[in-house]
């Protein structure tokens, strides 16, 4: 039977209690959006198999669920939160905690970092910065077909705002710490946005952790503004259980001359599904979309990526790898689009996957769409074994067959990992990755509060 | 005990898809020897070595080999090569991702624990490292890169030779390590394997040319025809079939012509 009505009368019944309460307590700027948002939601639904973009993932099992309705944290909850030792912490960073998508309350609403970069609370940005608010809020997310855009659109009322003015450069990375944790099943809408202006630089990592059993689902929309010959880097560890699933939708929109990377590292999750949207509005620009996971038990995990080739003389690049085992199953949906004005356009996509076991699954689909003439463009992909040639060269040196497969996987993962702009950070991603492989890291390794 | 061969090869016959590639082959080598191997290309040089190093592409269905003493044929390949075997291989292979040096340092290490030594504190490690690439004259910047990745054809035997020198294996086979090298590589390599020999150590050459047999001299020249050795003597071999060739091997191990004309294929 289709679940998804009754999850959509469910939706709809806590957007109607909302508009009475917590919608209405949040800015105008969101609430203008709303109404037609949920049409939206309503008219598209939630996405099933028949929708080309989630063909090999089924949601099922996460959106058919009962969720507590409507959720809030409360300051105690934060305090609990600090208890959460990172695991790529002592980085230099900037560093902030998030709960459930929610900002503690008090002097880390909005706060200005040396340098001139502004981090901090969507609500309270509406009220710092309501001219720049209003250029980009809700400007760039694509709905195309997913209802799951909308449906954020309709129900978020908090999120992440980072702001990175004109020639602003922070040097230090600025990393949020995204934690799950709550006594109840809950289903978290975040809704973020970050604005680098002409000529400025940001760096951004998210760690995304579940520290509490409970079942969560979340779905974030994510919208990114890369100014005129700026830079901005994007690295997302996302290390949950096997209760949580969770789904981004990316959208990042290049000016020309400008630079843009995102990098996935999923390490766990019961269900995560990454939507990045590229799309080069200005000449010249570049932009650079990596992704690794590493899945076992019943896992599913999926990147959909979509490269919109808008402006002529724009390079791209995919670099999306996997390695599954037991039961876990994976997607990749890889679109190119190569729209008729974009001469000189330069397209690259690679998915690999490693499978272990016999269970284990992987479907990989790239998509080309070219309507110019002069363009470059590649793609490949490969579902394999690990290289057996490779594997007997390590151990005719002496490695051991488990220690040659770990260093093989590793050398796999790496190759994604290896992109990450930030040295430091690349180290501590490599580590994590390791200890994922040799099946140390079934929890959040140095976590406090020690969920299965 | 000391056995009287570090390796002993007796009536040695493998498959590869049930097709017999070798097919009753012996050979023994002493302690301290250098052994050239010579023949044909598909003669099964490079199968002995994988037998002999336990890759799994060809199967063995007769016979027996025996490193000093113990049953080789019964080792994983991991367990051969921390006994002391090492092959030079005929195309060595692309690791992308896996660092030289943590390929070196786990390799090095591994043996060590199989020996009951510690692991190489990371400074002596490096060191060991200088050492080795300055004897084998490899460029630093290649053992910064990934095993292999994007290596010359030179770069990665010259690379060969370097990992050898790191493990300082007690029997060295080297398959074709010359093969594509120029002059000074091919002295670099030469050099290197003479400098890595102790007095009990030995070493296997394959190869289709007499110029590396002019830096690594060997004590016994064989050549392989058909899965077999079928001659064997002395240094002077190796420049008689540089000079005559390999026809009259052939008629002199009468072997047929049919077979030695498929073989040429
Ligand atoms: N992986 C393989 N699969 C099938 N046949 C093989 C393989 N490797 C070698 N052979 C066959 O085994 C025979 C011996 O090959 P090889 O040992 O490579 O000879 P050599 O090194 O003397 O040139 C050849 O007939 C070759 O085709
Ligand atoms: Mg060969």
């Amino acid at each position: 039977m289709d679940y998804r009505p009754e999850v959509i009368s469910k939706m709809s019944a806590l957007y109607a209690a909302g508009s009475g309460s917590f919608l209405k307590d949040s800015p105008e700027l969101f609430n203008r959006y709303r109404e037609s948002a949920f049409e939206d939601f309503k008219r598209l639904g939630i996405p099933d198999r028949k929708n080309e973009a989630y063909k090999y993932t089924n949601l099922e099992t996460f959106l058919n669920y009962q969720y507590q309705e409507y959720y809030s944290p409360l300051p105690a909850d934060f305090r609990e939160a600090e208890k959460f030792h990172c695991e790529v912490e002592d980085l230099d960073v900037w560093n902030m905690v998030l709960l459930n998508g929610f900002f503690p309350n008090g002097e880390k609403g909005l706060v200005m970092l040396p340098g001139g970069i502004w981090v901090g609370s969507m609500k309270f940005a509406v009220k710092q910065f309501p001219a720049l608010m209003e250029k980009h809020y809700n400007k760039y997310v694509e709905n195309a077909n997913d209802g799951l855009v909308p449906l954020n659109t309709a129900l978020a009322t908090d999120g992440l705002f980072i702001y990175a003015p004109k020639n602003t450069v922070y040097t230090k990375p600025v990393q949020i710490v995204n934690l799950l944790h709550s006594d109840k099943d809950i289903f978290v809408q975040d809704r973020n946005l970050v604005v680098v202006e002409d000529g400025a630089q940001l760096s951004l990592l998210v760690c995304d952790h579940a520290l509490s059993p409970q079942h969560f689902l979340t779905n974030t929309v994510t919208e990114v503004y890369v100014g005129r010959n700026s830079r901005f880097d994007i690295i997302r560890v996302q290390n949950q259980h096997n209760n949580s699933g969770k789904m981004t939708h990316t959208y990042i929109h290049q000016e020309r001359d400008s630079y843009a990377s995102s990098n996935n590292i999923t390490l766990h999750g019961g269900l995560v599904r990454n939507a990045t949207w590229h799309h080069l509005g200005g000449e010249n620009a570049e932009t650079h979309s990596y992704g690794l996971f590493l899945a076992d038990k019943h896992q599913h995990i999926a990147n959909f990526v979509k490269v919109d080739h808008v402006a002529p003389n724009c390079n791209s690049t995919q670099l999306f790898k996997g390695v599954l085992d037991d039961n876990a199953s994976g997607a990749f949906n890889g679109r190119i689009m190569v729209h008729k004005e974009a001469q000189g356009t330069n397209a690259y996509q690679s998915n690999n996957n490693i499978i272990l076991s016999e269970n284990a699954r992987m479907d990989t689909k790239p998509q080309l769409e070219i309507f110019a003439d002069d363009v470059k463009c590649s793609h490949g992909a490969t579902v394999g074994q690990i290289d057996a040639d490779a594997l007997f060269y390590l151990r005719s040196r002496g490695i051991d067959a488990r220690e040659a497969r770990l260093m093989l996987m590793f050398g796999f993962a790496h190759e994604v990992i290896q992109n990450i702009p930030i040295e430091a950070l690349r180290d501590r991603i490599d580590n994590l990755v390791h200890q994922r492989l040799r099946g140390e890291l079934s929890r959040c390794a140095s976590c406090a509060i020690q969920c299965n | 005990m000391k056995d009287n061969f570090l390796l002993q090869i007796k009536e040695l016959k493998a498959s590869i898809d049930n097709k017999e590639i070798l097919k009753g082959l012996n050979l023994e080598v002493g302690y301290g020897e250098i052994h050239a191997i010579m023949g044909p290309n598909g003669s099964g040089k490079s199968t002995l070595a994988n037998v002999l190093t336990g890759r799994d592409i060809a199967t063995v269905t007769h016979g027996s080999v025996t490193f000093e003493g113990h049953n080789l044929l019964e080792m994983s390949p991991e367990e051969r090569a921390r006994e002391g075997i090492f092959l030079s291989f005929q195309y060595p292979i692309e690791i992308p991702g896996v660092s030289m040096v943590n390929f070196m340092k786990t390799a090095v290490n591994e043996q060590r624990k199989y020996h009951g030594l510690e692991p190489l504190s990371a400074s002596d490690f490096l060191k060991l490292m200088r050492e080795k690439k300055e004897l084998v004259e490899i460029d630093s910047a290649l053992t910064n890169r990934s095993v292999n990745e994007g290596f010359s054809g030179g770069e990665k035997k010259k690379n060969e030779i370097f990992q050898m020198a790191m493990l300082e294996p007690r029997l060295a086979l080297l398959d074709e390590t010359d093969s594509g090298l120029d002059i000074d590589a091919l002295r670099i390599v030469a050099n290197g394997v003479n400098k890595i020999r102790r007095p009990d150590t030995s070493v296997i050459v394959i190869t289709h040319y007499q110029r590396l047999l002019d830096h690594i001299i060997p004590d016994f020249v064989h050549v392989m025809y058909d899965g077999r050795i079928v001659k064997s003597a002395g240094p002077e071999l190796a420049l008689e079939l540089e000079e005559r060739g390999y026809d009259w091997i052939r008629k002199e191990a009468d072997v047929s012509e049919e077979s030695w004309t498929t073989d040429q294929k």
